[in-house]
């Protein structure tokens, strides 16, 4: 407990330091030293909880068990490699001041998120966390673009503290305090009630998370916010909506079949919308933000599934369910971060994130280039890799369910093999484009050169990360123990059962396989090279045909590549395309932007014109609102004392 | 898991050597209906061994993704057959191999796209795109369809799902709509007519020859041995389902074997020979027809499930 502390202890000092200070340097060693010395000290008892050493409880209202330590690694780990690529990134950037001061701060209201045991001190972490990763959204606050993106994040952030409030202040009234041991025990609630705070956990936490239709302020933010904050965000900020629905299902007692289908469903249609998204853009960050989405679907999925299992009594369900999800909670902090770190160390050596700029990165940028690669296989899903095994056991899991279920629940996992199945499609189809157009090929704007490989501290932590990807790919049964212990954590119910066992055997034949797979590609390969040495072997120019001179403008683009498939759903994607004959465009705007959000804020505001005609901007009348409410909300109390 | 060397080494003796068999038999059946002659049925092994002893020409855009493209093809196409049966049991199974068999199969394709596009050709691109699309509509009904096989054999293997052990599957509906689906399936990841044309000499029509414009010499082989070797294996995995594997290995299985993915292949040669291409802008359509085929397979297992 006492690392734990001292870990909130350093972040805030090195975040009121770097606030404090003048000389750029001491800022930057002050936040990124606070932040790396915080991660390690934090990283220390998470990592003893999850060893099975036993949770960790105070006197204070915090506390780490299992489910949290979980959560807390992933958070301290990615954030301490941020840390160290920021060492590299921030330098000749501006915005120091902004940067350096709620780096830490966002780092440290994610750490006390997931170990707060206490309703309130939750909603101010939470609170804390969002503005923190408010300002660094807005950092670079000159262009309209990123203040546009700002406003909606801190909009859609607010809406869904709203339905937190909303769900914490119900417990608070039926537990008389906000302990979160005092919530467990409240199970369990009456049905309607139980529904109404599932739905609101699930509307707060899922906005938080990204769950399509609350996705929206994502793609908007993702890509304002500098390259390694949105790594941190991207990779694990939105991973604190997906803990704060698993805490929040402790709360609620046993659930009934429809939380798992509304999860289920709202996973499909997270997992399929956000790639076709993602295919259709064309900035590069943008891209990555939607992938989230998607992935987020996937894990959604996985918890949907785990419900259901625990609603219908199988235990096999409610464990694949839950350790696929949990597992790919992980992954996705590995391959999402290693993602936006090197998308970041393109738009620093290239100054832009329009991927039909790019091209032929990967000969002046090999180590970004390769661990890139590596990361888009592993967000495919792809074999060897971490990807795999998560999206894995959540197959598995929905093939056993759809042979022991029926009725909805046989339907609705049918439809998440085949969602996971064509969102994963979709999803080598849009890596492709996007490590295609941007790192083969040749550079399609001439203007943009001097593309230099990024610093050490910067490739360092993009290293590690592509590393985990595989050994997590070629060892998964070194995280098995803990997922499996989760779960039992999350319903002590929960009986293990021979034919766990079994699934899990497969697992260590997967890895045999992984490996005779690489050692079949490493001997080809020299057999291959052994056979070539005598030979001749020449250069030329890329065959096009018999045209003798192609330029390199002549390349497929990202815009062309995704073109098929955009017209396959333009009646779902509606794209704006303008084309001439020698130029074609082709926008998208987000489905629930456009016809829920957009129109529900419409009329919002055309109701509230009235209140806007009272407006006369002075102190006094916000400050009579203020004191008015206060007396309405006394007398409330006083008359119907709820 | 139960090891036994012989028909593990006849296995992989069957996956490495005879592929090339079966495309030659595809090309005599498509030269009988043309009313030629045609190459003999050994062709693709004479031609795999002159580009094994040729040279290689490399693009000056070209990275090293394009030599190391080649090889990841082969050993995962290789890797995937190890998990399906073909005589007798596979040679590795365990619960689950249908998801990985699949994945295997797409990091081929993952491999092969990213290689079209490493030498910045527009053909090429053109190439990449489109097998990119159609790969994504094929694995919606691949993927339905293993879903359908596991739900009506109660597996989750393909070595349990291939060799029914209460009841024999031919003649059931279920099985006759799937072998349909599957063959659908077949004719689009293996680029067959009315998909792709294996043999157009247009390249702004084709799908998977474009993709290999820039290859040459040993790399060019080792495509498209992969490419026959994919092939096998889908024609295996198809005539399974009206023709299981026997329980236990046995000589005789080698036989039966090659006769029912012979009779595949004059089957595929036929309807090569039947039938034009599709514009390339019906192709998705063709491929949702087939995915609306496989859930009516669905709907058929679910209710006599039911009942």
């Amino acid at each position: 407990m006492i690392f734990l502390i001292s870990s909130f202890l350093f972040l805030l000092i090195g975040s009121l330091l770097s606030f404090l200070c003048r000389c750029e340097e001491t800022k930057k060693w002050m936040a990124l030293g606070g932040v790396m010395v915080g991660s390690v000290t934090g990283l220390i008892p998470a990592v003893f909880v999850l060893a099975g050493k036993g949770p960790l409880s105070s006197s204070l209202p915090i506390g780490l068990d299992l489910l949290s330590a979980f959560f807390l690694i992933a958070i301290l780990f990615v954030s301490l490699l941020t840390a160290l690529y920021s060492w590299g990134y921030l330098k000749g950037e501006p915005h120091m001041t902004v940067y350096c001061t709620f780096f830490p701060l966002l780092v440290g209201a994610m750490e006390a998120v997931v170990v707060a045991r206490d309703g309130f001190l939750f909603l101010i972490c939470w609170e804390v966390m969002s503005l923190a990763s408010f300002f660094l959204v807005t950092a670079e606050h000159e262009t309209p673009k990123v203040r546009h993106a700002g406003w909606i994040y801190l909009i859609a952030t607010h809406l869904a503290t709203a339905f937190l409030m909303a769900f914490f202040v119900i417990l608070f009234k039926k537990a008389g305090s906000f302990a979160f041991d005092d919530f467990v025990r409240l199970s369990p609630l009456s049905a309607s009630l139980s529904g109404i705070l599932f739905l609101a956990a699930l509307i707060g936490f899922g906005t938080k998370a990204g769950i399509f239709p609350f996705h929206v302020w994502l793609p908007h933010a993702h890509p304002a916010a500098p390259s390694p904050i949105s790594a941190l965000m991207s990779g694990v900020m939105i991973k604190t909506g997906i803990y704060g629905i698993l805490r929040a299902f402790t709360f609620l007692g046993p659930p009934p079949l429809w939380w798992g289908e509304t999860l289920i469903v709202a996973g499909i249609f997270s997992a399929v919308l956000g790639v076709l998204y993602a295919l259709m853009q064309h900035d590069l960050k943008r891209l990555l933000a939607y992938h989230s989405v998607e992935n987020i679907g996937i894990i959604v999925i996985g918890i949907g599934l785990g419900f259901i299992g625990r609603t219908l009594h199988n235990p096999i369900l409610q464990l694949l369910g839950f350790t696929g999800a949990l597992f790919h909670v992980w992954n996705h902090a590995i391959f999402k971060g290693l993602l936006f770190l090197g998308a970041g160390s393109v738009v620093h050596a290239t100054h832009t994130r329009a991927i039909d700029r790019l091209g032929g990165l990967l000969k002046k940028m090999p180590v970004t280039g390769t661990t890139f690669l590596i990361a888009s296989a592993a967000i495919c899903g792809l074999p060897p890799l971490n990807g795999f095994i998560s999206e894995w056991l959540i197959y598995v899991g929905l093939f056993r369910a759809s042979q022991s279920l029926s009725q909805l629940p046989l339907f609705l996992s049918v439809a998440g093999v085949v969602g996971i199945a064509f969102a994963g499609g979709l999803a080598i189809a849009c890596f492709t484009k996007v490590f295609g157009v941007v790192f083969l090929g040749e550079p399609r704007d001439p203007t943009i050169d001097g593309v230099k490989e990024s610093s050490l501290s910067m490739r360092v932590p993009m290293g590690i990360l592509a590393l985990l990807c595989i050994g997590l790919g070629l060892y998964p049964q070194f995280v098995l123990p803990v997922l499996i212990s989760i779960c039992q954590q999350l319903d002590p119910s929960l009986l293990l059962t021979s034919a766990l066992n079994e699934t899990f055997s497969s697992l260590s034949t997967i890895s045999i396989i992984f490996v005779m797979l690489l050692i079949l590609i490493a001997s080809l390969l020299i057999f291959c090279r052994f056979q070539l040495k005598s030979k001749i072997i020449r250069k030329a120019l890329t065959w096009d045909c018999g045209y003798a001179l192609p330029s390199s403008r002549m390349q497929y683009t990202a815009a062309s590549f995704g073109e098929p498939i955009g017209t396959f759903f333009r009646v779902l994607l509606k794209p704006i395309t303008s084309s001439r004959a020698d130029h074609f465009e082709e926008h998208v705007v987000d489905l629930s932007e456009r016809s829920f959000f957009a129109p529900l804020f419409q009329r919002a505001n055309r109701f509230l014109t009235f209140v806007r005609r009272q407006q006369r901007n002075r102190i006094q009348d916000y400050l009579m609102y203020i004191f008015m409410t206060l007396v309405i909300l006394l007398l409330w109390e006083v008359w119907f004392g709820i | 898991m139960e090891f036994s060397a012989l028909p593990f080494i006849i296995h992989i003796f069957i996956l490495a050597i005879t592929p090339p068999f079966f495309l030659g038999i595809i090309a005599k059946t498509k030269a009988f209906f043309a009313g030629r002659k045609g190459p003999p049925l050994l062709q693709v092994y004479y031609d795999l061994i002159k580009l094994f002893r040729k040279g290689a020409v490399y693009s000056k855009t070209a990275s090293p993704l394009l030599k190391v493209a080649p090889v990841i093809i082969v050993a995962t196409t290789f890797v995937a057959g190890l998990l399906l049966p073909i005589t007798g049991k596979a040679p590795f199974h365990f619960e689950g191999d249908l998801i990985l068999f699949a994945y295997l199969l797409a990091l081929a394709r993952f491999a092969i796209i990213l290689a079209a596009l490493d030498v910045g050709s527009s053909f090429e691109g053109m190439g990449a795109s489109r097998e990119a699309t159609f790969g994504a509509f094929s694995e919606l009904a691949f993927f339905l369809g293993l879903v359908v096989l596991a739900v009506t054999t109660n597996a989750l293997s393909l070595n349990a799902i291939f060799q029914w052990e209460s009841v024999h599957p031919t003649l059931k509906p279920v099985f006759l709509l799937l072998f349909f689906s599957f063959f659908l399936i077949l004719l689009t990841e293996n680029s067959r007519i009315p998909i792709d044309d294996p043999n157009t000499h247009l390249e702004l029509t084709m799908i998977h020859e474009v993709m290999v414009l820039d290859y040459s010499g040993p790399d060019l082989g080792l495509i498209l041995y992969s490419a026959s070797m994919k092939l096998f294996l889908f024609m295996a995995l198809t005539t399974s389902l009206l023709w299981p594997q026997p329980m236990e290995w046995e000589w005789i299985s080698i036989g039966t074997l090659f006769l029912k993915i012979a009779g595949m292949a004059v089957a595929i040669g036929i309807v090569e020979s039947a039938n034009a291409r599709l514009r390339l802008i019906k192709i998705p359509q063709f491929l949702i027809a087939n995915f609306v085929v496989t859930v009516f397979a669905l709907l058929v297992t679910v209710f006599n499930k039911g009942t």
